[in-house]
Protein backbone atom coordinates (compact mmCIF):
# COMPACT_ATOMS: atom_id res chain seq x y z
CA UNK A 1 0.00 0.00 0.00
CA UNK A 2 1.30 3.33 -0.61
CA UNK A 3 0.50 6.59 0.86
CA UNK A 4 1.27 9.78 -1.83
CA UNK A 5 1.23 12.87 -0.59
CA UNK A 6 -1.04 14.94 -2.14
CA UNK A 7 -3.33 11.84 -3.17
CA UNK A 8 -6.65 11.07 -1.61
CA UNK A 9 -6.93 8.29 0.84
CA UNK A 10 -10.41 6.49 1.21
CA UNK A 11 -12.11 3.00 2.66
CA UNK A 12 -10.81 0.18 0.47
CA UNK A 13 -12.98 -2.80 0.66
CA UNK A 14 -10.49 -4.78 2.20
CA UNK A 15 -10.33 -2.36 5.17
CA UNK A 16 -7.53 -0.81 4.96
CA UNK A 17 -6.45 2.94 3.45
CA UNK A 18 -4.87 3.09 -0.23
CA UNK A 19 -4.75 5.94 -2.25
CA UNK A 20 -5.56 6.38 -5.57
CA UNK A 21 -4.89 8.81 -8.31
CA UNK A 22 -7.34 11.94 -8.24
CA UNK A 23 -9.84 12.96 -11.69
CA UNK A 24 -7.09 15.05 -12.65
CA UNK A 25 -4.15 12.55 -12.55
CA UNK A 26 -6.11 9.93 -14.61
CA UNK A 27 -7.11 12.51 -17.26
CA UNK A 28 -2.87 13.03 -17.12
CA UNK A 29 -2.37 9.67 -17.81
CA UNK A 30 -5.22 9.25 -20.18
CA UNK A 31 -3.17 12.24 -22.28
CA UNK A 32 0.14 10.36 -22.02
CA UNK A 33 -1.27 7.37 -23.36
CA UNK A 34 -2.70 9.25 -26.02
CA UNK A 35 0.50 10.77 -26.75
CA UNK A 36 2.16 7.00 -26.98
CA UNK A 37 -0.52 5.76 -29.25
CA UNK A 38 -0.21 8.61 -31.46
CA UNK A 39 3.71 8.11 -31.44
CA UNK A 40 3.32 4.54 -32.02
CA UNK A 41 1.41 5.30 -35.13
CA UNK A 42 4.12 7.70 -36.49
CA UNK A 43 6.53 4.93 -35.75
CA UNK A 44 4.63 3.10 -38.03
CA UNK A 45 4.59 5.50 -40.76
CA UNK A 46 8.58 6.09 -40.62
CA UNK A 47 10.15 4.01 -43.49
CA UNK A 48 13.37 5.39 -41.84
CA UNK A 49 12.85 3.50 -38.56
CA UNK A 50 11.72 0.18 -40.03
CA UNK A 51 14.59 -1.90 -38.70
CA UNK A 52 14.09 -0.85 -34.99
CA UNK A 53 10.34 -0.61 -35.70
CA UNK A 54 9.53 -4.02 -33.73
CA UNK A 55 11.19 -2.84 -30.46
CA UNK A 56 10.07 0.29 -30.57
CA UNK A 57 6.42 -0.85 -30.88
CA UNK A 58 6.91 -3.46 -27.87
CA UNK A 59 8.44 -1.08 -25.58
CA UNK A 60 5.57 1.79 -25.76
CA UNK A 61 3.01 -0.76 -26.11
CA UNK A 62 4.85 -2.05 -22.86
CA UNK A 63 4.24 1.19 -21.35
CA UNK A 64 0.84 1.56 -22.45
CA UNK A 65 -0.38 -1.92 -20.54
CA UNK A 66 1.83 -1.06 -17.05
CA UNK A 67 0.17 2.56 -17.16
CA UNK A 68 -3.47 1.28 -18.08
CA UNK A 69 -2.72 -1.90 -15.25
CA UNK A 70 -1.20 0.45 -12.66
CA UNK A 71 -2.87 3.37 -12.55
CA UNK A 72 -6.26 2.41 -13.92
CA UNK A 73 -6.67 -1.20 -12.91
CA UNK A 74 -5.51 0.38 -9.48
CA UNK A 75 -2.69 -2.61 -9.53
CA UNK A 76 -0.03 -0.49 -8.66
CA UNK A 77 -2.44 0.49 -5.20
CA UNK A 78 -3.60 -2.76 -4.35
CA UNK A 79 -3.11 -5.82 -2.16
CA UNK A 80 -0.02 -7.67 -3.99
CA UNK A 81 -2.27 -10.93 -4.15
CA UNK A 82 -4.16 -9.06 -6.88
CA UNK A 83 -0.77 -8.60 -8.75
CA UNK A 84 0.34 -12.33 -8.09
CA UNK A 85 -3.11 -13.96 -9.51
CA UNK A 86 -2.83 -11.56 -12.79
CA UNK A 87 1.00 -11.72 -13.21
CA UNK A 88 0.28 -15.46 -13.40
CA UNK A 89 -1.84 -15.15 -16.02
CA UNK A 90 -0.01 -13.24 -18.14
CA UNK A 91 3.47 -14.74 -17.33
CA UNK A 92 1.41 -18.25 -18.84
CA UNK A 93 0.02 -16.36 -22.02
CA UNK A 94 3.35 -14.48 -22.58
CA UNK A 95 5.08 -18.21 -21.99
CA UNK A 96 2.76 -19.81 -24.50
CA UNK A 97 2.80 -16.80 -27.07
CA UNK A 98 6.82 -17.25 -27.10
CA UNK A 99 7.23 -21.24 -26.98
CA UNK A 100 4.42 -21.61 -29.53
CA UNK A 101 6.15 -18.71 -31.91
CA UNK A 102 9.88 -20.64 -31.67
CA UNK A 103 8.26 -23.63 -31.81
CA UNK A 104 6.64 -22.76 -35.24
CA UNK A 105 10.10 -20.96 -36.81
CA UNK A 106 8.45 -17.49 -36.19
CA UNK A 107 12.03 -16.65 -34.50
CA UNK A 108 14.91 -19.19 -36.19
CA UNK A 109 16.67 -20.54 -33.19
CA UNK A 110 20.28 -20.92 -33.99
CA UNK A 111 21.86 -24.00 -35.51
CA UNK A 112 24.96 -25.96 -33.72
CA UNK A 113 27.15 -28.25 -35.38
CA UNK B 1 -12.57 -22.17 43.33
CA UNK B 2 -14.99 -21.67 40.28
CA UNK B 3 -15.74 -17.81 41.85
CA UNK B 4 -12.25 -17.08 42.17
CA UNK B 5 -10.95 -17.59 38.76
CA UNK B 6 -14.53 -15.66 37.19
CA UNK B 7 -12.85 -13.02 39.90
CA UNK B 8 -9.76 -13.34 37.96
CA UNK B 9 -10.94 -12.86 34.63
CA UNK B 10 -12.82 -9.95 36.00
CA UNK B 11 -10.00 -8.06 37.14
CA UNK B 12 -8.02 -8.91 34.33
CA UNK B 13 -10.75 -7.56 31.64
CA UNK B 14 -10.97 -4.47 29.81
CA UNK B 15 -13.61 -2.29 31.10
CA UNK B 16 -16.28 -1.56 29.18
CA UNK B 17 -16.12 1.52 26.88
CA UNK B 18 -18.61 4.28 27.47
CA UNK B 19 -17.82 6.87 24.69
CA UNK B 20 -19.98 5.43 21.23
CA UNK B 21 -17.91 3.58 19.33
CA UNK B 22 -17.85 3.78 15.26
CA UNK B 23 -19.33 0.47 13.99
CA UNK B 24 -16.83 -1.22 11.71
CA UNK B 25 -18.44 -1.35 8.35
CA UNK B 26 -17.43 -4.14 6.24
CA UNK B 27 -18.76 -4.47 2.78
CA UNK B 28 -17.96 -8.30 2.25
CA UNK B 29 -18.24 -11.23 4.24
CA UNK B 30 -14.93 -12.16 5.77
CA UNK B 31 -12.80 -14.33 4.23
CA UNK B 32 -9.53 -16.01 4.45
CA UNK B 33 -7.43 -13.47 2.48
CA UNK B 34 -8.91 -10.56 4.14
CA UNK B 35 -9.60 -9.71 0.28
CA UNK B 36 -13.36 -9.45 -1.48
CA UNK B 37 -13.91 -12.85 -3.27
CA UNK B 38 -15.99 -10.81 -5.71
CA UNK B 39 -12.39 -8.84 -6.73
CA UNK B 40 -10.61 -11.31 -6.33
CA UNK B 41 -12.60 -13.88 -8.44
CA UNK B 42 -12.50 -11.06 -11.05
CA UNK B 43 -8.74 -10.77 -11.13
CA UNK B 44 -8.93 -14.24 -11.92
CA UNK B 45 -10.96 -14.37 -14.47
CA UNK B 46 -8.75 -11.56 -16.40
CA UNK B 47 -5.70 -13.60 -15.75
CA UNK B 48 -8.03 -16.68 -17.30
CA UNK B 49 -8.72 -14.61 -20.04
CA UNK B 50 -4.68 -13.62 -20.53
CA UNK B 51 -3.97 -17.17 -21.39
CA UNK B 52 -7.36 -17.43 -23.85
CA UNK B 53 -6.42 -14.45 -25.44
CA UNK B 54 -2.14 -15.02 -25.63
CA UNK B 55 -3.20 -18.73 -27.29
CA UNK B 56 -5.56 -16.81 -30.21
CA UNK B 57 -2.71 -13.76 -30.31
CA UNK B 58 -0.20 -16.88 -30.79
CA UNK B 59 -2.14 -18.64 -32.86
CA UNK B 60 -2.59 -15.54 -35.32
CA UNK B 61 1.35 -14.67 -35.09
CA UNK B 62 2.42 -18.23 -35.91
CA UNK B 63 0.28 -18.06 -39.36
CA UNK B 64 1.30 -14.45 -39.91
CA UNK B 65 2.59 -14.70 -43.23
CA UNK B 66 1.49 -18.36 -44.10
CA UNK B 67 -1.39 -17.66 -46.22
CA UNK B 68 -1.13 -19.34 -49.57
CA UNK B 69 -3.89 -17.07 -50.93
CA UNK B 70 -4.92 -13.43 -51.59
CA UNK B 71 -5.99 -11.03 -49.66
CA UNK B 72 -3.05 -10.56 -46.77
CA UNK B 73 -2.68 -8.15 -44.25
CA UNK B 74 -0.79 -5.31 -45.78
CA UNK B 75 -3.32 -5.01 -48.64
CA UNK B 76 -6.26 -4.98 -46.51
CA UNK B 77 -5.60 -3.17 -43.12
CA UNK B 78 -6.47 0.65 -42.87
CA UNK B 79 -4.01 1.45 -39.91
CA UNK B 80 -5.26 5.11 -39.61
CA UNK B 81 -8.62 4.05 -39.37
CA UNK B 82 -7.80 1.38 -36.75
CA UNK B 83 -5.51 4.27 -34.67
CA UNK B 84 -8.95 6.29 -34.70
CA UNK B 85 -10.82 3.03 -32.78
CA UNK B 86 -7.81 2.22 -30.80
CA UNK B 87 -8.55 6.40 -29.64
CA UNK B 88 -11.72 5.52 -28.86
CA UNK B 89 -11.32 2.20 -26.76
CA UNK B 90 -8.28 4.36 -24.50
CA UNK B 91 -10.99 7.63 -24.02
CA UNK B 92 -13.51 5.14 -22.62
CA UNK B 93 -10.46 3.62 -20.41
CA UNK B 94 -10.46 7.00 -18.97
CA UNK B 95 -14.19 7.79 -18.95
CA UNK B 96 -14.51 4.21 -16.90
CA UNK B 97 -11.86 5.44 -14.43
CA UNK B 98 -13.85 8.52 -13.76
CA UNK B 99 -16.88 7.10 -13.55
CA UNK B 100 -15.16 5.14 -10.65
CA UNK B 101 -13.84 7.90 -8.53
CA UNK B 102 -17.44 9.80 -8.87
CA UNK B 103 -19.30 6.95 -7.65
CA UNK B 104 -16.38 6.80 -4.67
CA UNK B 105 -16.74 10.32 -3.97
CA UNK B 106 -20.37 9.69 -4.08
CA UNK B 107 -21.14 11.58 -7.09
CA UNK B 108 -23.91 9.23 -8.63
CA UNK B 109 -25.01 11.77 -11.61
CA UNK B 110 -21.44 12.13 -12.07
CA UNK B 111 -20.85 8.57 -12.45
CA UNK B 112 -24.26 7.62 -14.54
CA UNK B 113 -22.56 10.24 -17.00
CA UNK B 114 -19.34 9.07 -17.13
CA UNK B 115 -20.62 4.89 -17.33
CA UNK B 116 -22.89 5.90 -20.61
CA UNK B 117 -20.14 7.84 -22.18
CA UNK B 118 -17.92 5.09 -21.28
CA UNK B 119 -20.60 2.25 -22.72
CA UNK B 120 -21.48 5.25 -25.63
CA UNK B 121 -17.37 4.72 -26.55
CA UNK B 122 -17.24 0.85 -26.43
CA UNK B 123 -20.60 1.28 -29.12
CA UNK B 124 -18.88 3.65 -31.28
CA UNK B 125 -15.51 0.93 -31.30
CA UNK B 126 -17.86 -1.87 -32.14
CA UNK B 127 -19.61 0.07 -35.19
CA UNK B 128 -16.34 0.66 -36.27
CA UNK B 129 -15.18 -2.43 -36.19
CA UNK B 130 -18.58 -3.89 -37.62
CA UNK B 131 -17.72 -1.46 -40.76
CA UNK B 132 -14.31 -2.75 -41.08
CA UNK B 133 -15.49 -6.32 -40.84
CA UNK B 134 -18.16 -5.72 -43.52
CA UNK B 135 -15.01 -3.59 -45.77
CA UNK B 136 -12.90 -7.16 -45.28
CA UNK B 137 -15.54 -9.19 -46.53
CA UNK B 138 -16.35 -7.12 -49.90
CA UNK B 139 -12.55 -7.21 -50.32
CA UNK B 140 -12.98 -11.07 -49.86
CA UNK B 141 -11.18 -11.54 -46.69
CA UNK B 142 -13.44 -13.98 -44.61
CA UNK B 143 -13.50 -16.81 -41.48
CA UNK B 144 -12.69 -19.71 -44.28
CA UNK B 145 -10.80 -17.52 -47.25
CA UNK B 146 -7.25 -17.99 -45.91
CA UNK B 147 -5.06 -18.62 -42.46
CA UNK B 148 -5.22 -15.16 -42.04
CA UNK B 149 -9.01 -14.77 -42.17
CA UNK B 150 -9.18 -17.52 -40.18
CA UNK B 151 -6.73 -16.24 -37.24
CA UNK B 152 -7.39 -11.95 -37.71
CA UNK B 153 -11.59 -12.75 -37.67
CA UNK B 154 -11.17 -15.41 -34.60
CA UNK B 155 -9.10 -13.31 -32.60
CA UNK B 156 -10.41 -9.68 -33.30
CA UNK B 157 -14.14 -11.16 -33.24
CA UNK B 158 -13.86 -12.47 -29.50
CA UNK B 159 -12.30 -9.20 -28.73
CA UNK B 160 -15.40 -7.65 -29.76
CA UNK B 161 -17.69 -9.65 -27.80
CA UNK B 162 -15.81 -8.98 -24.61
CA UNK B 163 -16.37 -5.34 -26.01
CA UNK B 164 -20.04 -6.26 -26.78
CA UNK B 165 -20.33 -7.77 -22.95
CA UNK B 166 -18.77 -4.94 -21.31
CA UNK B 167 -21.16 -2.27 -23.10
CA UNK B 168 -24.36 -4.83 -21.81
CA UNK B 169 -22.50 -4.47 -18.54
CA UNK B 170 -22.09 -0.72 -18.47
CA UNK B 171 -25.74 -0.10 -19.76
CA UNK B 172 -26.58 -2.49 -16.64
CA UNK B 173 -24.87 -0.83 -14.22
CA UNK B 174 -26.67 2.56 -15.43
CA UNK B 175 -29.75 1.54 -15.42
CA UNK B 176 -29.44 -0.13 -11.95
CA UNK B 177 -27.96 3.81 -10.82
CA UNK B 178 -31.38 5.16 -12.32
CA UNK B 179 -33.62 2.74 -10.61
CA UNK B 180 -31.45 3.69 -7.65
CA UNK B 181 -29.95 0.18 -6.48
CA UNK B 182 -26.09 2.04 -7.49
CA UNK B 183 -24.93 4.03 -4.18
CA UNK B 184 -21.49 4.62 -2.76
CA UNK B 185 -21.90 1.78 -0.82
CA UNK B 186 -21.98 -0.35 -3.73
CA UNK B 187 -18.81 1.32 -5.59
CA UNK B 188 -17.01 -2.03 -6.18
CA UNK B 189 -19.55 -3.45 -8.33
CA UNK B 190 -18.33 -0.35 -10.65
CA UNK B 191 -14.66 -0.86 -9.99
CA UNK B 192 -15.29 -5.01 -10.86
CA UNK B 193 -16.77 -3.52 -14.21
CA UNK B 194 -13.86 -1.30 -14.53
CA UNK B 195 -11.17 -3.73 -14.30
CA UNK B 196 -12.94 -5.64 -17.12
CA UNK B 197 -13.15 -2.71 -19.21
CA UNK B 198 -9.50 -1.97 -18.78
CA UNK B 199 -8.74 -5.73 -19.27
CA UNK B 200 -10.27 -4.96 -22.64
CA UNK B 201 -8.75 -1.73 -23.61
CA UNK B 202 -5.02 -3.41 -22.72
CA UNK B 203 -5.67 -6.33 -24.99
CA UNK B 204 -6.19 -4.04 -28.03
CA UNK B 205 -2.97 -2.41 -27.06
CA UNK B 206 -1.38 -5.99 -27.81
CA UNK B 207 -3.76 -6.46 -30.84
CA UNK B 208 -2.97 -3.18 -32.21
CA UNK B 209 -0.02 -3.71 -32.13
CA UNK B 210 1.33 -7.25 -32.86
CA UNK B 211 -1.89 -7.72 -35.96
CA UNK B 212 -2.19 -3.81 -37.20
CA UNK B 213 1.16 -2.36 -36.30
CA UNK B 214 4.34 -4.67 -36.70
CA UNK B 215 5.04 -5.69 -40.04
CA UNK B 216 4.72 -8.50 -42.01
Amino acid sequence: MTHDAGLPTHDSHQGVEHAHPTPKTYALIGLVLAIITMAKVSAYTQQSIRPILVPILLVLSACKFAMVVGAYMHLRFDHPLFLAVFGFGLAVAGSVITALMFLFGQYPLPHHG
Amino acid sequence: MAQAVQTTIDAGAVPPVEAPVAPLILEHPHTSTGLDSRKLLMWAFLASDCMFFGTLIATYMVYKNRSIVPPLPRETFDVPYTSVSAFVLLLSSLTMVLALAAIQGGQERRMRIWLSATALLGCVFLGGQFYEFTTFYRDGLTLSSNLFGSTFFTLTGFHGTHVFIGVFWLSSLVAQSFRGRLHQRDSLWVEIAGLYWHFVDIVWILIFTLVYLIPD
